[in-house]
């Protein structure tokens, strides 16, 4: 038997460790080398288990791994402008405590990362935009965002902060019983609140479809809002493993497979996450190729594929129509749990993009039909 | 009495006359979690020893499961097409994959028997 390498080993030489480590391993966690840290890929209960515990309770997630910062200038509109600069979304408009989600591009209109960028609630931070960048991009994030501030902003790396995710229907009565604040909060809001007594922040979103909270507080205390959380019946660690089956039921990109420098958002079909204002003023990079593509229409658009049968498409996976002509590839794919199926997300010919197409995906040097999908693959239980 | 002898790629025989019952161990089942599909051969398929046999999915990746030694596919376990989670629940039993008639029963030298087995994984 032999298994395909799916870690990623990039800076495995001496991978760096979260404020968490230590109680991953004490919780018997097969740990993996990603993205240059070593981290949980499953407990002992094993993917399967802890992605259905996700959608039907509670599942608490160790994503400190993520590059946490802050964009720090004199007034809100000055920071939100300099970011507008590098990113596709309004951020001028943005309401204090209101989390929005975007792109970094490069000139060509390629994206570069994607990051959740906050404004604080609180008037004192006026001026100050949280942002959470991919963890194997943060080395090449900061640099780039650093070197395109006007001098008045300043990048401020929260290096001494941990991160976890708290996702699921069971979420909310689980952090109201350390947090009673975090039970009004509305999706993709956040604020600073005492969690098991300790300061944090809070926003109500994730990376599973489901409700949520992800929850921000210094490295040295993080540990405290785990290990409490932890007690309760309902929450369970969850590992990267049932994280990215999760996120690919819910339809969701993953940075370095689904994006990249050579997709557009336009071909990601991640429209949605840019507001009006931008599409027509532009003013950021790769604006000309953006707006030519939102007028004109792209040329390849990333879909879902439900394939037939139980059969698994992996990333890598030739999109062919039934006549055999090769018209995409896939991007991420596996099996998804809730959706007791496989499912995937790929780019193909704008052509054959039209739910319900049926196209043809080469597993092993065979045909496996499939279906062109809308996502989510399983429906969302955001807070609305 | 049945003997069942072990390849270094994790794959096991266990051996009734001239037929061996092909599966992966109960460590491989550990080190590929959750099992949510298997592809089986077709019945009469020669196999060269080495050569694939099978596919298992874990929910995370696909692996190759091969022939630990040569011969001719004789019957496969269909049960596995619905219920693959077999494979980690019961391994050496009901998740067998697939019964060769052995071609060269010298190829059976080549692998490690019960004790050398579990000596060697041991050494992973």
């Amino acid at each position: 038997m032999a298994a395909e390498a799916t870690t990623d080993t990039a800076g495995a030489a001496a991978p760096l460790k979260t404020p968490l480590h230590s109680r991953h391993v004490a919780l018997g966690a097969r740990m993996v080398p990603f993205a240059g840290y070593d981290m949980p890929v499953q407990y002992p209960s094993g993917i399967l288990t802890e992605h259905n515990w996700t959608r039907e309770k509670a599942g608490l997630f160790d994503v400190s791994h993520m590059g946490q910062c802050f964009l720090i200038g004199p007034d809100h509109e000055t920071t939100a402008k300099a970011l507008e600069a590098l990113i596709p979304a309004d951020i001028v408009n943005l309401a204090p405590g209101k989390q929005r989600y975007s792109q970094l591009l490069n000139e060509e209109g390629g994206i570069l990362d994607d990051l959740m960028v906050t404004r604080s609630i609180d008037p004192d931070e006026d001026g100050a935009l949280y942002v959470v960048v991919n963890a194997a991009c943060k080395d090449t994030d900061y640099p780039h965002i650093e070197a395109r501030l006007p001098s008045n902003v300043k990048l401020v790396r929260a290096e001494h902060r941990g991160l976890i995710a708290l996702q699921g229907p069971g979420a909310a009565a689980a952090l109201a019983a350390i947090a009673p604040e975090a039970a009004e909060m509305g999706f993709m809001t956040s604020r600073t609140m005492k969690v098991a007594g300790i300061k944090a922040n809070v926003s109500r979103s994730g990376y599973t479809g489901e409700d949520g909270y992800e929850i921000s507080a210094a490295a040295d205390r993080i540990g405290e809002i785990w290990d409490t959380l932890l007690l309760d019946g309902n929450v369970k660690p969850i590992g990267l493993g049932a994280r990215d089956s999760l996120r690919l039921e819910a339809g969701l990109c993953l940075y370095g497979h689904d994006i990249d420098t050579t997709t557009s958002p336009i071909e990601a079909a991640l429209n949605w996450s840019i507001q009006k204002r931008r599409r027509e003023e532009g003013g950021f990079p790769g604006a000309a190729r953006v707006q030519r593509e939102l007028a004109e229409g792209v040329s390849r658009i990333r879909v879902g594929l439900k394939p037939e049968g139980r059969a698994p498409a992996r990333e890598g996976t030739e999109i062919a129509t039934p006549e055999g002509e090769v018209i995409g590839v896939v991007t991420s794919g596996g099996f998804g749990p809730t959706l007791n199926g496989p499912c995937a997300m790929g780019y193909v010919a704008k052509a054959h993009s039209a739910p319900g197409t049926q196209l043809n995906l080469i597993v092993r040097g065979k045909p496996l039909p499939a279906v062109v999908a809308t996502m989510p693959f399983v429906p969302n239980g955001y807070k609305r | 009495m049945a003997e069942t002898r072990y390849s270094k790629d994790h794959e096991y025989i266990r051996i009734e006359g001239d037929v061996g019952t092909v599966g992966i161990s109960d460590y491989a089942q550990g080190q590929l979690g959750d099992v949510v599909f298997v592809e089986l051969p077709t019945v009469g398929k020669a196999l060269a020893k080495g050569g694939e046999a099978a596919v298992v999915e874990s929910v995370k990746a696909a692996s190759e499961v091969y022939a630990p030694v040569s011969g001719e596919v004789v019957e496969v376990n269909g049960e596995l097409e619905a219920a693959p989670g077999t494979v980690n629940e019961d391994p050496a039993g009901k998740g067998w994959f697939l019964k060769i008639r052995i071609k060269d029963a010298g190829e059976l030298d080549a692998l490690m028997n019960e004790a050398e087995y579990q000596n060697y994984v041991k050494t992973l």
